[in-house]
């Protein structure tokens, strides 16, 4: 048992664990709650995998952005979140035996690929995963043209909430 | 005894099987779009992780992560902007409630 497999086995516990809450939990402001633990987990599984940036975005996009927009709109339609009843539909059993079906079939699947059970390869000392991140996402031949319509998708989809949201008088 | 894709591949596999209940099973419109980022988070570590075993020298997966972080705010942009016009509407976030488009 290294110490990085304990960290592994601990973030993975929490994260799954929060998650099963998100979707179970009866209160939504608690379940956007549990939604930021898990985001959190995530974060920490990219430190654990040496990708320190997409950590940080994790942090500052999902947990201060979406999960703060989350609670936001639930807030605003506070009324109906706490109705109470159940929080899941007639079909949630079928839904429950899907997902599992979901995760036998997957971790069948790649249990029998062959690189299933591939060591960590060492990172060579003088690699530096950011700046090769940072030149391949504005470098024509690598991933400029994907980094700009992303953000032309990001900037149509803002315009586009703003109109669906518009209150028209 | 080290840490091998394998951990991964299964912690990504039942976060993103948990998502798909979520998506399946809620009611409120919130928590689906909820469920949604649980997938779409399970999906970035599978690329996270496959790019730090399988081709640590190429950045592909983390530049695709990238693209999927920007994805998933467009996508949580315009839903809850859905939502919140819908509920103004219908006075509902109930998605079994939300039946306009059938005839």
């Amino acid at each position: 048992m290294t110490p990085l497999l304990v960290i592994f086995i601990i973030t993975a516990a929490v994260t799954l664990g929060a998650a099963l809450m998100v979707v179970t939990v009866r209160n939504l402001v608690h379940a956007a709650l549990w939604l930021v633990v898990t985001l959190f987990g995530v974060a920490v599984m990219y430190v654990l995998l040496n990708a320190g940036f997409l950590a940080v975005a994790q942090v500052v996009i999902y947990i201060g952005a979406i999960a703060i927009l989350m609670i936001f709109a639930i807030m605003l339609t506070r009324h109906v979140a706490i109705d109470t009843g159940p929080q899941v539909n007639a079909n949630w059993i079928w839904a429950a035996v899907l997902s599992l079906a979901l995760f036998a079939a997957l971790s069948w699947t790649l249990a029998s690929w062959s690189g299933f059970s591939t060591a960590l390869p060492e990172m060579s000392p003088r690699a530096d995963p950011l700046r090769q991140l940072g030149t391949a996402l504005v470098s024509p031949d690598l991933y400029v043209i994907p980094f700009e319509v992303a953000s032309v998708l990001l900037l149509a989809a803002l315009i586009g909430a703003i109109m669906v949201a518009w209150e028209r008088r | 005894m080290m840490i091998s894709l394998s951990y991964y591949l299964i912690f990504s596999a039942a976060l993103f099987s948990i998502g798909l209940f979520g998506v399946l099973a809620r009611k409120n419109a919130v928590a689906i779009l909820m469920g949604v980022e649980l997938m779409l988070n399970a999906v970035n570590v599978n690329l996270v992780a496959f790019w730090r075993f399988r081709t640590p020298e190429l950045i592909a997966g983390q530049a695709f992560a990238i693209m999927v972080f920007a994805v998933a705010a467009a996508e949580v942009a315009v839903g809850l902007a859905l939502i919140i016009s819908i509920y103004r509407r219908r006075n509902t976030v109930v998605a079994d409630d939300i039946d306009m488009l059938k005839l």
